[in-house]
């Protein structure tokens, strides 16, 4: 177990570091000289090289790198090449509206995920489960950005019952904070427990075609009990591994939600850092949203090998 | 069993290790997988040669050596004197052929009947055209497939058929030997009959040489001229068919032979069974001294320490040969002896009821 | 999901049919597929809608001539109200239009092209990489497996959405970019896919009997495995194309896809976001499309799939057949 944990974390490590190895040469291969951007248009050539050593440009790239991951280790991300304050304190401030997000949105797609999934395989090739799996298929069709602009449309401009774009946070207003994420929680749900749906549904039935579903219903035990005992519990194992890297995906991820509602969280951060440049910025979102999903993974591993002892052997 | 006749294929201390890698990135090597440990044998022109063992014995990885399919780790394999080396040429390719055990598994479901017994053809340039077409259904033919069915797919097939057409499909090239790994095992018993009379009466007819592998002692003993024991990856005996039958000497034959079903139910009556303790040894670790020696009755301590060579014994034919320090006698009755060191008892003692 | 066992199961009624009707021609695994698949009604809609979308994305100069405007001419006569606001449904243009009075049937159909080419071009492109990487991984295994095993696990832990805006905004939009970034992040799902099929395949036995026979790494590739790929491989690349087209709009409408000039669905949103409030069409028309078109190949992936892997079928008898006997 131990073995398989240390292999998980080194492999982990490994990916953080080309992904930071990455964004960096992509940054400084391709983008235009920072300095000048972050001096000012009337900048003189004194003043750009005076900026260029403070942001430490003047430096060959293997010693900035050098510096940049030194300073990481430390936790420390720099500081901003357009506002200057620093990234570490941005990204603290972003990070209650993603979390928001993305927590209310996972409970949600959790649970109808399941539950329309199990419904969807015990009832299969019902009219029922017809109609779930047409949902299922309009829901994976549609991109988040369709079905966020959708509802701002039909529940804030036509029948206004939500706020328009915008966040409150949970200390300030509670009730604010869970108008203003209503829709938003939706928007993520939706698609999501479609996904979720197929899973559990296409889960299930493989392990309610196994030889021990056959042995516990010939053994007479009640078909609930056959289906919620022994097939959901195996079922769920590829459901829960699913819901772990998406999580972790996600935090890191939510880009267009953020945009179309107007949620300050990691994503519109991201989006807006990309479009002044800001590469402090961009290499620590593209991090933080590595590392979680880096992390997401090593967690469902180590549960997936706690549900599942022939993983630990591979 | 190292007696030369007229010998077709020679094994020589044949080796064949499988390596167990662990590592994040770089892999290196735990441990290995002993499946075939050092193994003399002979083939003779024309005959039948039976090898018979529990499942993971190491017969089917043998198999596999003999036909070049797994390069051999030490040893040397001798075609008509020739030694194969690690990758075997064309004209080997072409002499050997393989019987495969799973009749769905061994045939590519995409292809036609007609390409996969033609297959051979193509591979060696021999015919092709209107010439394959023709050898393809003089094929099927010889082995009692309609030869109209050619473009028909192996689905479309029973188990018994499709065996056929791995048998078509090894005599393509007219080989001198064929190594058929468990062929009947898959079939259902009704059907086994058929296929193994189709592979004897090939053999008189085209003039074959066999290597046939099974753990079905019944199987072996009608189509075998000689047949060889395996454990562990090593021969434990080997005689003549009849001899090895009538007069086994290794405990472990004598087990194997013990636990076959007998026709005859007066003779089932009154034989001895001898139930083996415990299962087979991991081939990872195989243990000292004699392989068999944690689950034989008549283990000593010699057996412990000492690795038993196959020779004949006192008072047998030069062609039975045992890898035994302490062979059986006849009239002994095993299954009331008492080991004289410690076993592999891992296993519950069952309750004596 | 080994193929042999649906294809034993599959062949049974047509062993029947062809014995009735007396051919010797036996029904291939591919034509027994294509019959179930076009009993599948839904199926066939969608296969009529997505030939329907590719003639339009075709003829969309023609419709552009018909209608009377050209996809980037802003009718300032007709397509905008004296407010400023785009018009709703009429005569003129039957779609509407949008903020600048461009003509949204005009502009949409000029969109299928472009989703169109990024979906079916980038789907191509990561199906050909995936299949190479996955197939190499799998049939050589060892150090070659790892490398690149490792590579596609690396390349799936990206977080991609943040990567390709950050490439876009490094290299400036474009379509090819466009292609470029879904198929890099699309081709490893694939070939992790193919990898685990091509090892099931390799250990199968007919690859070993073609090996004893004596047929080379090349021959048992392209004659063994390859054709034993093809169904996982058409259902999985049925699949990716929506996935793709989605990818495609929504890097448009961030602003790091197709040139924000060029008519594409993303981009016709994107423009949405400005007016949706008071003209719903300039929503809705794209939205539609987009839908429409993503929802067909969902609906074929997932017909091709069952049609190729008839055991779901037989599944759900066993399931039935054990619920029957509780009642």
């Amino acid at each position: 177990m131990l073995r398989f944990l240390i292999r998980r974390i080194v492999f982990g490590v490994v990916v953080l570091w080309i992904v930071t190895l990455g964004v960096f040469l992509l940054f400084f291969a391709t983008s235009k000289d920072p300095a000048a951007r972050f001096a000012g248009k009337s900048a003189t050539a004194d003043t750009l090289a005076l900026v260029r050593h403070k942001l430490g440009l003047d430096q060959p790239l293997t010693v900035q790198y050098w510096h940049f991951l030194t300073r990481l280790l430390k936790g420390d991300l720099g500081y901003s090449f357009v506002t200057q304050s620093p990234v570490n304190d941005m990204i603290k401030s972003a990070l209650p509206a993603s979390l928001s997000l993305i927590l209310g949105a996972a409970i949600i797609w959790l649970l109808t995920g399941i539950v329309t999934g199990v419904i969807s395989a015990t009832k299969a090739r019902t009219l029922l489960d017809r109609g779930i799996t047409a949902a299922v298929l309009v829901g994976i069709s549609m991109p988040a950005f369709v079905v966020a602009l959708t509802l701002l449309l039909v529940f804030t401009s036509k029948l206004p019952i939500f706020p328009g774009p915008g966040y409150t946070a949970l200390t300030q207003n509670p009730a604010g904070w869970f108008q203003h994420l209503v829709l938003p929680w939706v928007t993520l749900a939706l698609l999501q427990s479609a996904i979720y749906t197929r899973l559990t549904r296409g889960s299930l039935l493989d392990v309610l075609g196994e030889d021990y579903i056959r042995t516990a219903r010939a053994k007479g035990l009640p078909e609930n009990k056959v289906i919620y005992r022994h097939g959901l519990r195996s079922a769920l194992t590829p459901v829960l591994t699913q819901f772990g890297v998406d999580v972790g995906v996600l935090i890191g991820g939510t880009l267009v939600t953020e945009t179309v509602f107007g949620l300050q969280g990691i994503g519109q951060l991201t989006v807006r850092s990309l479009t002044t440049g800001d590469l402090p910025v961009i290499m620590a979102v593209v991090l933080i949203a590595s590392f979680f999903v880096v992390l997401a993974n090593i967690v469902v591993d180590i549960v997936y090998s706690f549900l599942d002892p022939r993983v630990r052997l591979e | 069993m190292s007696q030369s006749g007229d010998a077709l294929v020679k094994l020589e201390g044949v080796y064949k290790h499988f390596p167990i890698k662990q590592g994040i990135f770089f892999k290196k090597e735990v441990g290995r997988v002993h499946a075939v440990d050092g193994v003399d044998l002979e083939v003779r022109r024309g005959e039948t040669l039976g090898i018979v063992g529990e499942s993971g014995c190491g017969k089917s990885t043998l198999a596999r050596c003999i036909t070049g399919l797994h390069p051999i780790t030490k040893g040397r394999i001798l075609f008509e004197g020739q030694d194969i080396g690690r990758s075997p040429g064309k004209a080997f390719r072409r002499d050997v052929q393989m019987i495969f055990q799973d009749p769905y598994g061994s045939l590519n479901p995409r292809r036609r009947v007609g390409s996969i017994i033609g297959d051979p053809f193509d591979i060696h340039g021999t015919a092709s055209g209107a010439e394959r077409k023709r050898r393809v259904q003089e094929l099927m033919e010889l082995v009692g497939l309609n030869p109209e069915h050619f473009n028909r797919f192996p689905a479309e097939f029973s188990g018994g058929q499709r065996q056929r057409i791995g048998v078509a499909r090894a005599l393509a090239l007219k080989p001198k030997l064929i190594v058929c790994d468990e062929p009947v095992s898959a079939l259902d018993v009704s059907i086994q009959a058929q296929v193994i009379n189709l592979l004897k009466d090939l053999q008189d007819e085209l003039g074959l040489t066999y290597i046939f592998i099974a753990h079905d002692l019944s199987v072996v003993r009608y189509v075998s001229n000689r047949v060889a024991v395996m454990y562990l990856g090593k021969i434990a005996e080997g005689a003549e068919g009849e001899e090895l039958y009538e007069r086994p000497r290794h405990p472990y034959t004598n087990a194997l032979l013990s636990a076959a079903s007998v026709a005859d139910p007066d003779a089932a009556e009154k034989r001895e069974r001898i139930v083996l303790i415990g299962d087979v040894p991991s081939p990872i670790k195989p243990p000292s001294g004699c392989r068999f020696h944690p689950r034989c009755p008549k283990a000593q301590e010699t057996c412990v320490g000492e690795v038993p060579v196959l020779i004949a014994r006192a008072g047998d034919p030069a062609d039975h040969v045992t890898a035994c320090h302490f062979p059986v006698e006849a009239g002994e009755h095993l299954a009331r002896e008492q080991a004289a060191i410690e076993q592999l008892s891992t296993e519950p003692t069952l309750p004596s009821a | 999901m080994s193929l042999t066992d649906l294809e034993a199961d599959a062949s049974l009624p047509a062993a029947e049919e062809v014995a009735a009707a007396g051919p010797i021609q036996g029904r291939s695994p591919w034509q027994l597929a294509w019959a179930r698949l076009r009993r599948d009604k839904a199926a066939m809609i969608s296969l009529a809608i997505i030939v329907l979308l590719i003639v339009m994305a075709l003829i969309a100069p023609l419709i552009s001539k018909w209608i009377g405007y050209a996809p980037a001419f802003g009718d300032r006569k007709l397509g905008i109200t004296e407010d400023g606001l785009p018009v709703g449904l009429n005569g003129h243009h039957p779609l509407g239009t949008d903020r600048l009075g461009r003509d949204l049937l005009v502009r949409a159909v000029y969109g299928a092209r472009i989703s169109l080419i990024v979906g079916l071009v980038s789907t191509a492109l990561a199906t050909i990489l995936g299949v190479v990487v996955g197939a190499m991984a799998g049939y050589f295994g060892g150090v070659i497996d790892t490398v690149l095993a490792r590579f596609m696990d690396v390349t799936l832990s990206f977080p991609y959405l943040l990567f390709a805006i950050a490439l876009a905004a490094a290299f400036g939009a474009s379509t090819p970019l466009t292609v470029l970034v879904i198929t890099f992040f699309s081709w490893a799902s694939i070939g992790r896919i193919v990898r685990g099929q091509v090892i099931s395949i390799k250990q199968r036995e007919f690859v070993e009997a073609a090996r004893s026979l004596g047929a080379g790494n090349i021959r048992i590739i392209f004659i063994d495995v390859i054709p034993n790929l093809l169904a996982p491989l058409i259902v999985l690349a049925t699949m990716t194309i929506p996935v793709a087209i989605v990818f495609e709009s929504t890097l448009s409408f961030l602003g790091a896809g197709i040139d924000p000039r060029t008519p594409s669905w993303g981009n016709m949103l994107s423009d949405a976001t400005e007016t949706y409030q008071v003209a719903w069409w300039t929503l809705v028309v794209p939205a539609a499309f987009l839908l429409i078109t993503t929802l067909a190949f969902n609906i074929l992936g997932d017909a091709v799939r069952d049609a190729l892997d008839p055991r779901s079928e037989r599944l759900f008898a066993a399931q039935k057949a054990g619920r029957k006997k509780k009642k």
